[in-house]
């Protein structure tokens, strides 16, 4: 009797109105809105002004509309940034997966020496990205740079310059993200490897499957869900790393290998554009809640 | 069955080569950098002698300390790092508590406002978030590296998933105890709690130690600037040039803390990260 008076008065507690749960989140809820909620709207409002603070007369605001915008679509080096951006993004993020798949697969395996190889794998995700670039202008270097002496040793013949060439820095920073990244996506398919179920590989080697037939048929499907995770986490974080590009080619030579973030790093801090840096902070939201939505989307119907 | 066990042997051996081939490959910058940083500086490298020079030596480690206030940049790290890890060890179990433990109007709201941030990186907000903090008149101080991450939507998440695992009898048992609420979190959802704020924590400092962009925008000076942003002025300066065996000491210097740290507790980092894929 007495027991269920008190939960009952539990109950009543929990339902009467008290300011004690707002208050717990008053902090949480007032940084996220003062730098995430906030700057959306600011670089909303402000994408629609024309304001560059190195030009006298453009330093006071005047309002353009979708002026900004218009300007950056029409101009050839945006597009260029764009086309970059899109390059990146496939030339970094299937190729860094499916090396963490198959380091996974190598190291997964009865191996003496696992967690060496498993170290060697994942020891660049610890260091910071401008540390690694740093290690790799070293790697670059032309002549005696060890990458241009193990290319030549293979038959390479090219340019040997790759972070001020026009055509190779691009590719030069997509190559540091691999090697930093492809690691870090193993662990995830490591994880994941831990979770398939036993009595299914016994069935497939009974039948006589062979590892091939196992690893398409078998692993991989069930793989799947890991592959979807870190799919997202690689396209999202290919979109907001840029700090290699400061280090081998801050976005040269002549723009070959600037992303969108870089860009809009350039166009604020650089050439002091508040209207265009806003118009592309906007676009850039909008990319990312595109992705995030269609992914969720996507996942939750395959759920279903 | 017992014509194929050869080729399996020596299919499993090739494997084992390949895996050890990919495992040379991938470590050879880093080998490379910390070889060439005990190098002696006057020996420039040549095509054939790229390895140790003459002796070993530590000089290069002296000088980059020397060249640059890295001293100042490991305090200035140190200090960025923990005060985000303390604001938010605070502000995301008592966030998380709020939503695991209570009902109350627009709760729901509430929580997807926080998530908001999760899916908009703040580091794509770099531009505005420079206006907000020189409005504040904080430009250039460790505080202004630190605010911007002191509310996290994902800490917040991931304990409130942790305090929902806590059992509701126990909840309830400590109320008619007559626990207050913060006795209610210290007592009843911590404890079990531990290992994802661990997690949380490890993944946090290892994120912070390594951000560059928004330290670079927001600091000026070598009063408030981290290491990442000093090691890129470190690259940047006019005397250094192409010394590598300089900047491999000065990169390795920079990176070297948490490095040994995940060598010690590689488990542990390797968890957390799991747990937090979005960092």
């Amino acid at each position: 009797m007495y027991v269920e008076e008190v939960a009952l008065n539990i109950k009543v507690a929990r339902k009467r109105f008290s300011p004690l749960p707002y208050l717990l989140l008053l902090p949480t809820v007032v940084f996220v809105a003062l730098f995430t909620a906030w700057p959306v709207l600011l670089s909303i409002y402000q994408s629609l002004f024309r304001q560059r603070m190195n030009i006298a007369r453009f330093r006071e605001p005047v309002f353009i509309g979708l002026g900004n915008y218009f300007e950056l679509f029409s101009d050839p080096y945006f597009r260029q940034v764009v086309l970059n951006t899109v390059k990146y993004i496939l030339g970094t993020v299937p190729l860094s997966i499916a090396l963490g798949l198959l380091f996974a697969l190598l190291v997964n395996r009865r191996i003496r020496g696992e967690g060496l190889f498993r170290l060697a794998f994942f020891h660049p995700m610890v260091l910071p990205m401008v540390s690694a670039a740093t290690i790799w202008m070293f790697f670059f270097t032309p002549g005696y740079g060890l990458f241009n002496t193990a290319l030549r040793t293979l038959g390479y013949t090219g340019p040997e310059n790759w972070t001020g060439n026009p055509s190779l820095a691009l590719v030069a920073v997509m190559i540091v993200a691999i090697w930093k990244n492809s690691g870090y996506y193993m662990i995830f398919y490591l994880a994941g490897m831990q979770n398939l179920p036993a009595d299914v590989y016994e069935a497939a080697a009974l039948d006589g499957a062979n590892g091939w037939q196992i690893l398409w048929k078998i692993t991989l499907p069930l793989l799947r869900r890991t592959t979807v995770f870190i799919t997202t986490i690689a396209v999202i974080d290919a979109f907001r790393t840029v700090d290699h590009i400061f280090v081998l080619t801050r976005g040269g030579p002549s723009r070959a290998s600037t992303v969108l973030l870089f860009e809009l790093w350039l166009e604020r801090f650089e050439y002091q554009d508040i209207g265009v840096s806003a118009a592309i902070t906007v676009i850039f939201i909008v990319v990312l809640l595109a992705f995030t939505v269609t992914n969720f989307l996507i996942s939750e119907r395959r759920e279903a | 069955m017992g014509a194929r066990s050869p080729w399996r042997y020596l299919l499993h051996w090739l494997t084992n080569l390949l895996t050890a081939a990919l495992a040379l490959l991938w470590s050879v910058p880093v080998l490379w950098a910390l070889v060439a940083s005990f190098r002696p500086a006057s020996e420039a490298m040549r095509i054939g002698d790229v390895w140790f020079g003459s002796h070993i030596t530590f000089e290069n480690y002296l000088r980059a300390w020397s060249l640059a206030p890295f001293g100042r940049y490991y305090v200035n790290t140190i200090v960025v790092v923990l005060t985000i890890l303390a604001v938010q060890l605070v502000t995301i179990v008592l966030a998380g508590f709020a939503l695991a433990n209570y009902q109350f109007f627009g709760k729901r709201w509430i929580f997807f406002f926080i998530l908001l941030q999760m899916m908009i990186p703040t580091t794509a907000l770099l531009a505005p978030n420079f206006a907000t903090i020189r409005w504040m008149g904080l430009f250039d101080t460790r505080l202004a590296i630190a605010m911007p991450y002191f509310g996290s939507a994902f800490g917040t998440f991931l304990m409130r998933q942790a305090f929902l695992a806590v059992p509701r009898d126990l909840v309830d048992a400590g109320v008619m105890d007559g626990c207050s609420w913060w006795q209610l979190i210290w007592h009843v959802y911590l404890p079990p709690s531990i290992p994802s704020l661990v997690a949380f924590g490890l993944s946090s400092a290892t994120w912070h130690w390594n951000e560059f962009l928004w330290p670079l925008v927001i600091t000026n000076s070598d009063q408030s600037r981290p290491l990442t942003a000093g090691l890129v002025r470190f690259t940047q300066l006019g005397e250094i040039g192409a010394q590598w065996s300089l900047l491999s000491a000065a990169t390795l210097m920079v990176a070297a803390p948490l490095f040994v740290a995940f060598l010690f507790f590689q488990r542990r980092f390797i968890q957390s990260f799991l747990h937090s894929g979005l960092k």
